[in-house]
């Protein structure tokens, strides 16, 4: 799959971040991603690097896109997350820090 | 995958109110219109969602070389293979492991004893070698321009020495020129794919709707965003015009990702390559640049791939004809038959971007 998949940032650790997707934590590298990405930012993930920030007022379309197209293909979308064996948790993520680091 | 499955997708009354414009755009062009794809993302929306069934008569959707691993060529893979059975710790991307070589694959030897490792991103594959001081890790690397950035990017970052890459990153907009002009296709518009171009920016395809007057548009994968793709690129060819739109606002802008590009090509730079099945093809494939000589495996390792006889089988194997658009999985006489995701025999049948693969996953043969 090459679709890339959006998460969440939850920390900051140099050109190193965690992120967020459903409710599976990654760590993800932000080497490429372009501009200057903070805690709460929604970035684009392929294969473990940021690729985009995902402007502020498109999040919650991407998202909902992301769910409609990945519902019950629940094991590719981990696959692309690089989390295998962890359980996605949709419809949580919009809810999720967002709101509280705002 | 059931029938009500495939049915379901975001608001289909938007999507069937462009199908009814894409049926009336149909007779007002009045023959027949061929468009490609250059996605496997694309043809994974394409076949899941069942679209090709919504579509007009006459308007037919064919996948085009949107599938890097599928293009991969086999002395590549042998190449891999070689390292690996001489001792090198191969590391690479999920999709890789099984695609056969001329004799063996890189799962073939790791069940000899020979140590490949799947990794998630470029970075694990560092992390190996920093794990492993001892060995000697090679990365094999494959993907379009979004895997090749984070490969340049973690070769920039001062990996350790005994990390190497050995390059299978290919680059499509040339690949677009040379499907375009193979005698057997005749495309009269193409759906870019939305994430390559993410990194690349649309702009990119400029010059290529310029000299071959094919319109271009980039579209993203949710079926209704392939659906719109698909619009755009009627009402170029309906009014008699080319042009460059960009149906995927979301991620894609004018000029992509200018880091991740500017990274991508410190790193590499393109030369010409076999893409498996389809032709030899100029400034396609992408090797390091010299200043990162030292971490290229083909420079460090005096790699020997061994030749021998390659399955009989593969003769038969139509995935250079899928990924150049002139045939389709179903029309392989091994398709789900002796070929199957466990027992691949092309490497269309082992990517998750596969036509085959994706084609014997969404029930068989998508009604065309
Ligand atoms: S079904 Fe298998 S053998 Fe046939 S074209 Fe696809 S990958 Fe090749």
């Amino acid at each position: 799959m090459c679709l890339g998949i959006p998460g969440e940032i939850l920390e900051i650790d140099g050109h190193e971040a965690r992120a967020e997707f459903w409710n599976v934590e990654k760590t993800i590298r932000l080497d490429i991603v372009g501009e200057s990405v903070e805690r709460g930012d929604y970035i684009l993930n392929h294969a473990g690097f940021a690729i985009r920030k995902i402007p502020d007022t498109e999040v919650e379309e991407t998202i909902a896109i992301y769910e409609s197209f990945l519902e019950g293909d629940e094991d590719e979308a981990l696959e692309e997350i690089g989390a295998a064996d962890a359980v996605l948790e949709f419809g949580e993520q919009q809810s999720g820090a967002r709101g509280r680091d705002r | 995958m059931t029938a009500e499955q495939t049915l379901q997708f975001r608001e289909p009354e938007a999507a069937n109110a462009i199908v009814d414009r894409l049926e009336s755009m149909m007779d007002e062009i009045d023959e027949d219109v061929s468009v490609m794809h250059v996605c496997g993302s694309h043809e994974q929306a394409i076949a899941k969602f069942g679209l090709r069934t919504m579509l007009p008569e006459g308007l037919t959707v064919r996948m085009g070389p949107g599938c890097p691993v599928c293009v991969t060529n086999m002395p590549e893979v042998d190449e891999a293979v070689a390292l690996a059975r001489e001792g090198a710790i191969v590391a690479t991307y999920g999709d890789m492991y099984r695609v056969p070589g001329t004799e063996s694959s890189l799962g073939d030897v790791s069940a000899r004893g020979a140590t490949v490792e799947v990794v998630y991103s470029a970075s694990e594959a560092v992390a190996l070698a920093r794990e492993n001081p001892d060995r000697e890790v090679v990365f094999f690397a494959t993907g379009f321009e979004t895997t090749a950035a984070p490969t340049a990017a973690v070769l920039e970052a001062d990996p350790p020495s005994n990390f190497s890459v050995l390059s299978a990153h290919k680059y499509v907009p040339p690949a677009m020129e040379v499907v375009a002009e193979l005698p057997d296709t005749d495309i009269d518009g193409f759906l870019a794919a939305g994430h390559a171009a993410v990194i690349t920016g649309y702009g990119i395809f400029e010059p290529f709707v310029q000299k071959y007057h094919t319109p271009v548009v980039v579209g993203g994968f949710e079926p209704l965003d392939v659906l719109l793709g698909l619009e755009r690129l009627l009402e170029y060819i309906r009014d008699g015009r080319t042009g460059l739109d960009n149906a995927y606002p979301r991620c894609v802008t004018r000029a992509g990702n200018t880091v991740a590009l500017e990274t991508l090509w410190n790193v590499f730079e393109k030369t010409t390559g076999e893409w498996r099945g389809i032709a030899e093809i100029p400034d396609a494939n992408l090797v390091l640049r010299e200043e990162y000589a030292e971490y290229d495996a083909r420079k460090r390792f005096d790699i020997d791939p061994e030749g021998g006889e390659s399955d009989p089988l593969t003769n038969d194997c139509l995935c250079g004809d899928i990924m150049a658009g002139t045939a389709e999985p179903d029309e392989c006489s091994l398709f789900g038959e002796e070929c199957t995701p466990t027992n691949p025999v092309g490497a269309c049948m082992v990517s998750s971007e596969g036509p085959c693969k994706i084609w014997l996953e969404y029930g068989g043969t998508p009604e065309i």
